[in-house]
């Protein structure tokens, strides 16, 4: 087996200090993270890390399980690209004049499927999502005609096969089995509890 | 059970108070059941100290001499007693030197409540007095940590941090908490003990599947092998543990930290695994067939070369921590679970057997050990004293009913090897992080938490000059610990490693002591030095009928080593006997 690209979707509290736990876990194996992304999910406080890295399986799959058992973390999955759709945006800036003259700006945004953010005297900036290499291909297609800036965010991904968190949520907030159901405090009363 | 909802009802009908969040932090400790605080006093810590002085009737204080003493105290206390070890520290170098005793407990799963005071909250980033980001600094080392800048929140904040150290696998907790939530005034409603956090499981559903997978692979196996850790212990599984090897009849070794789980006598108690443990265990751990490890983690000091460990075996692996299966060892069945439910589980499918001649080569085994190694090091014929025959003495005076906690290096090895137990959590030491300066601080601990038991530390002249500072806490509060150093002027463990591994080029392992007999004196600790083979029991016995504390220095001789040994990098199969 050969390193891969993986997509490692962590749902967790929304907690101050919870990046730097779930980095240190990356960090500490000196495993370099190509990606990160924090977001809200489908439920409300619940936070999504979308985190890729390029590994092997076995090393991916203790991570997760050592990400999961963090307190605040509520489920860690694993994906690799296979297995998930994912969109990465890109920005770039150019010069107006040297586009408006030297290249057929409707060829470039159809055929790279780009739109036009900001269009100003000076510079214009599109934006692009897709994969790396798609993002890519306009950061060369651009280059001869001088890219001011280029930026690409990192990668936000959804599993293909996954149901969404509200299953899953539901099953957390119960309480331990064989014990009897308890109200949760936490969630009921979160942000009376934790607000800085 | 009562609900947390029923709690609430009768809270609500409960008249509030105005307190402050210091008072809540000690109103935190009462309804924990919290007896002993260990810690030190400064500037960020102030308000919670000065509300601990209404306190002195329900919550001891221990005055430490160094925050790094103060940790290794509640670590002791915690594994005296098997309650969580609570500790305070100020911001800044208070918080910092709190770190080794985190990455202890973290890496040995003690559970640990420590407060650290912080600068006032507007303070936060811009390097004030006394400040340190003791989150960030504290976030690898800790189980789960918080700061508090509002004192509304220390009642949830607290039995969270209660919860989370003690239950699943336990763990340190670090709680910071700004000098302005300390003396905040706030309605306080009473405390609600936590049980639940959505986002943490401690343990889980046992899938009774697996036990079942698990007892068919036990029940076929011809030469099945126990291997069991401190998760035994910190289970409070001792009794369903025994039920389950006496019934499967199973030869069990233990890692050091779980050793005293089993007592140390009992038939089917084969001895120690690692790379000083005895040579059966490791030697039949590459021919079992089928191998069980209970509350254990494969540590590279209990398994050696990796890829040399167990291969022929099928691998049986109960965790209460589901990323310890097939961490380091790949398990055939893993049945996560707390060992207090699935061992008792596992005992009822497993038929009643004895492996009668698969444990007689344990026998053979230990003998061709007792006469290569064990024979001469507990009875030596040299003039010099050996490591082991301390311990023998020692054994016969205790008859196994003493704590024993050790420092770190060769005196720990010889210790645990040697060491009788008859109850479990007699045996504290640092395993995980082999924190020198361990024993002393631990040593305290442990006595508060089990206050009607004998307690002897066992330290290398080394790892005793690291904290020695805390024969201050000793003398103040009149604790009752026995203080055995082993001194054979070096760094032992690195000395022996340079001799065996590095052409003898002895490199800055040389380390003179002060006189400890004298230094002791200056604490008003008794003591005595002792370099004759002739008076050391009755030295030893001196020690242990003295009322009080009591410092016993052995000379031993200088250039022993431990064995057996696993070199490192070899198979346990390759453990060498001299």
């Amino acid at each position: 087996m050969n390193k891969q690209e993986f997509t490692i979707t962590v749902y967790t509290e929304n907690h101050i200090g919870l990046l730097v736990r779930i980095a240190t876990m990356f960090s500490r194996r000196k495993i370099n993270i190509e990606s990160l992304n924090t977001s809200p999910s489908e439920e409300e406080g619940i936070h999504r890390f979308t985190i890729v890295i390029n590994e092997f399986e076995e090393v991916v799959r203790k991570l997760a399980r050592q990400i999961e058992k963090q307190v605040e973390v509520l489920k860690a999955y694993y994906n690799t690209n296979d297995e998930i759709v994912w969109q990465e945006l890109a920005l770039y800036k150019v010069s107006t004049d040297e586009i408006a003259e030297k290249v057929t700006v409707e060829r470039l945004l159809r055929e790279h499927g780009a739109r036009a953010v900001v269009i100003r005297k000076d510079y214009t900036i599109f934006e692009t999502s897709g994969h790396r290499e798609e993002t890519d291909k306009l950061v060369n297609v651009l280059a001869p005609y001088g890219l001011i800036e280029f930026v690409r965010s990192a990668r936000v991904a959804i599993i293909k096969a996954s149901h969404g968190f509200h299953e899953k949520l539901r099953e957390f907030e119960e309480a331990m089995p064989g014990e009897e159901q308890v109200e949760n405090e936490f969630l009921d009363k979160q942000d009376s509890v934790f607000t800085m | 059970m009562e609900t947390l909802v029923a709690k609430k009802e009768t809270t609500a009908t409960k008249q509030t108070q105005t307190i402050n969040g210091s008072q809540a932090v000690l109103e935190a400790f009462v309804a924990e059941g919290v007896d002993t605080i260990f810690g030190y006093p400064g500037g960020a810590i102030m308000p919670i100290y000065d509300a601990l002085y209404d306190y002195h009737d329900k919550l001891k204080h221990i005055l430490v001499r160094h925050e790094q003493g103060g940790i290794h105290a509640g670590q002791g206390y915690a594994r005296a007693s098997g309650k969580v070890g609570v500790v305070f520290g100020t911001s800044g170098p208070g918080a910092t030197n709190l770190v080794t005793g985190l990455a202890d407990a973290m890496i040995d799963s003690t559970p640990l409540v420590c407060i650290t005071g912080q600068v006032f909250a507007h303070l936060l980033g811009t390097d004030a007095f006394q400040e340190i980001d003791v989150i960030n600094i504290t976030t690898p080392v800790t189980k789960w940590n918080y700061q508090v800048t509002d004192a509304t929140e220390i009642p949830a904040v607290l039995a969270k941090a209660f919860y989370i150290a003690r239950t699943g696998r336990p763990g340190p907790v670090l709680i910071d908490i700004t000098k302005n939530a300390q003396l905040q005034q706030f309605e306080y409603d009473g405390y609600t003990p936590c049980t639940h956090i959505r986002s943490y499981r401690p343990k889980p559903i046992v899938r009774k599947e697996y036990v079942a997978e698990a007892a068919e692979l036990i029940n076929k196996a011809e030469r099945p092998f126990i291997i069991f850790g401190q998760g035994v212990i910190l289970g409070k599984a001792e009794k369903e543990f025994k039920a389950f090897i006496e019934k499967a009849g199973i030869p069990a070794a233990w890692t050091v930290m779980g050793l005293s789980a089993l007592e140390t006598d009992h038939p089917l108690n084969v001895g120690m695994l690692g790379m000083h443990g005895n040579y059966g265990p490791n030697v039949l751990t590459n021919e079992c067939d089928v191998l069980i490890a209970i509350g254990m983690r494969f540590d590279d000091r209990v398994t050696g070369r990796l890829d040399k460990y167990a291969k022929q075996a099928k691998v049986v692996h109960l965790d209460i921590d589901p990323s310890e299966i097939d961490k380091n060892v790949k398990a055939t069945v893993g049945v996560w679970g707390d060992c207090k439910e699935t061992l008792p589980l596992l005992t009822k499918l497993v038929e009643a057997k004895q492996h009668t001649a698969w444990l007689n080569k344990f026998k053979e085994y230990m003998d061709e050990e007792v006469t290569e190694v064990i024979h001469d090091e507990l009875n030596p014929t040299t003039e010099v004293m050996t490591m082991g025959e301390v311990i023998r003495n020692l054994n016969e005076l205790t008859q196994g009913n003493a704590i024993i906690v050790t420092d770190v290096g060769q005196h720990q090895m010889v210790a645990c090897r040697y060491a009788k137990f008859n109850q479990s959590k007699s045996n504290i030491t640092s395993g995980g992080l082999g924190t020198m300066g361990f024993g002393l601080p631990a040593a305290i601990g442990a006595k508060f938490g089990a206050p009607d038991r004998q307690v002897i530390t066992i330290i290398g002249d080394g790892g005793f000059q690291m904290t020695l500072q805390e024969l201050g806490t000793i003398m103040q509060n009149e604790v009752d610990v026995k203080i055995l150093i082993l001194n054979n002027q070096f760094l032992g463990m690195v000395r022996q490693w340079q001799q065996l591994f590095m052409d003898k080029r002895y490199s800055f392992v040389d380390i003179a002591s002060p006189d400890y007999v004298t230094l002791a004196k200056a604490y008003g600790i008794e003591g005595q030095r002792v370099s004759q083979r002739e008076i050391l029991n009755d030295a030893l016995s001196t020690m242990l009928h003295h009322k009080g504390s009591y410092l016993l220095e052995v000379m031993v001789g200088k250039e022993n080593n431990v064995f057996p040994m696993v070199p490192q990098g070899c198979s346990v199969s390759e453990i060498r006997l001299k």
